[in-house]
């Protein structure tokens, strides 16, 4: 939509309504008791797969709902996408830089 | 200057074809400024990850001075702030402006109660002498009730320079966000917001939700993951 939606002066916003809002807000307790429970829990090496994995869930229920991207403009959710996309990159490079050192102990 | 007016009595700003072309350009720029602000914390986490990765021992010790509870209290404070800072932006849209400004008000204080914990936390942690970098002068001998027989790396401090970095950062947006939510809920006193503007508390809104959404990953990071 972007400006072709800019030409539409009484343009009704679509309001989420109240009964969204809460249900999203109970998910999001539950899910923090679930993030708490998991750390009990010792996945070995995929704690923080496991932890990232759930803080995630609750991250995209606030973008959909609490900040409205599931009814907004579509370029929004590129916008903050492309934030995520390029943080990925520099975690991606940082990974393969730092995680495939060899250390080595010179001879010389 | 000149205004275009429309139905509702709300004037846009003359660089704009209508009300609706200000809100959606308006809410564009705060998407763009909050892109920054990801970009700004993923740093952080992608440093927190590298050094995590070097020097595993430390952010295993540094962790045992952070007690969960008040970090899952937070998080709470957090969540009820963000679903009251929605229900400010429902409230607005649908002109019920008594009720909009009761759950601004509300998120306001949340933040104070997550400052207030953040306080006890910091507290606790500056009295044992647990500073980032050269200002660490914590005593070994009073660090053995948290961590027990395990050993105390020298470097130590770094994982406090990553602890009060990340925390610090997120508590100064959280103070911004409190001066911000502020100024709405005044505009929203004086009557200012409805469903044909709303534009303020939306933006803000959206500004405090990633202050949350940023909580939502530290939590685990400093409070759990070990």
């Amino acid at each position: 939509m972007g400006h072709g939606s800019g030409q539409q002066a009484s343009h009704e916003h679509h309001i989420i309504p109240f009964a969204t809002y809460l249900k999203v807000f109970v998910a999001l307790l539950v899910l923090t008791v679930i993030t708490v429970a998991a750390a009990r829990v010792d996945f070995g090496a995929l704690n923080a797969v496991v932890a990232f994995a759930i803080a995630s869930v609750k991250a995209g229920l606030v973008l959909a709902i609490f900040m409205h991207l599931k009814y907004d403009d579509k370029l929004n959710r590129v916008i903050i996408g492309s934030s995520v996309f390029f943080l990925v990159i520099l975690w991606i490079f940082c990974i393969l830089d730092i995680f495939t050192r060899v250390s080595h102990s010179s001879t010389l | 200057m000149s205004t275009a007016k429309t139905g509702s009595g709300y004037h846009h700003a003359h660089h704009f074809d209508s009300a609706e072309h200000e809100y959606v350009s308006a809410k564009q720029g705060v998407w763009l400024f909050l892109c920054t602000e990801i970009l700004m914390f993923g740093g952080l986490f992608v440093g927190y990850a590298i050094f995590h990765h070097i020097y595993p021992e430390i952010f295993k010790v540094g962790s045992k001075f952070t007690d969960w509870r008040l970090g899952a209290a937070n998080t709470v404070v957090l969540l009820t702030s963000s679903f009251t800072m929605a229900l400010g932006i429902y409230y607005s849209q649908k002109r019920e402006q008594s009720k909009a400004v009761a759950m601004l008000a509300i998120t306001i204080l949340c933040g104070f109660i997550f400052m207030g914990i953040k306080y006890i936390e910091y507290s606790h942690k500056i009295h044992l002498g647990l500073l980032p970098g050269t200002w660490y002068s914590a005593d070994p001998a009073s660090l053995v009730k948290y961590v027990g027989d395990m050993e105390i790396p020298s470097n130590l401090p770094m994982y406090f320079s990553f602890y009060y970095m990340m925390t610090g950062i997120h508590g100064i947006h959280v103070l911004v966000g409190m001066g911000l939510i502020a100024w709405v809920m005044i505009r929203a006193m004086k009557g200012e917001f409805g469903p044909h503007y709303y534009t303020p508390v939306e933006g803000v809104g959206l500004f405090w939700h990633l202050v949350d959404l940023v909580w939502i990953y530290l939590f685990p990071l400093l409070y759990l993951v070990s």
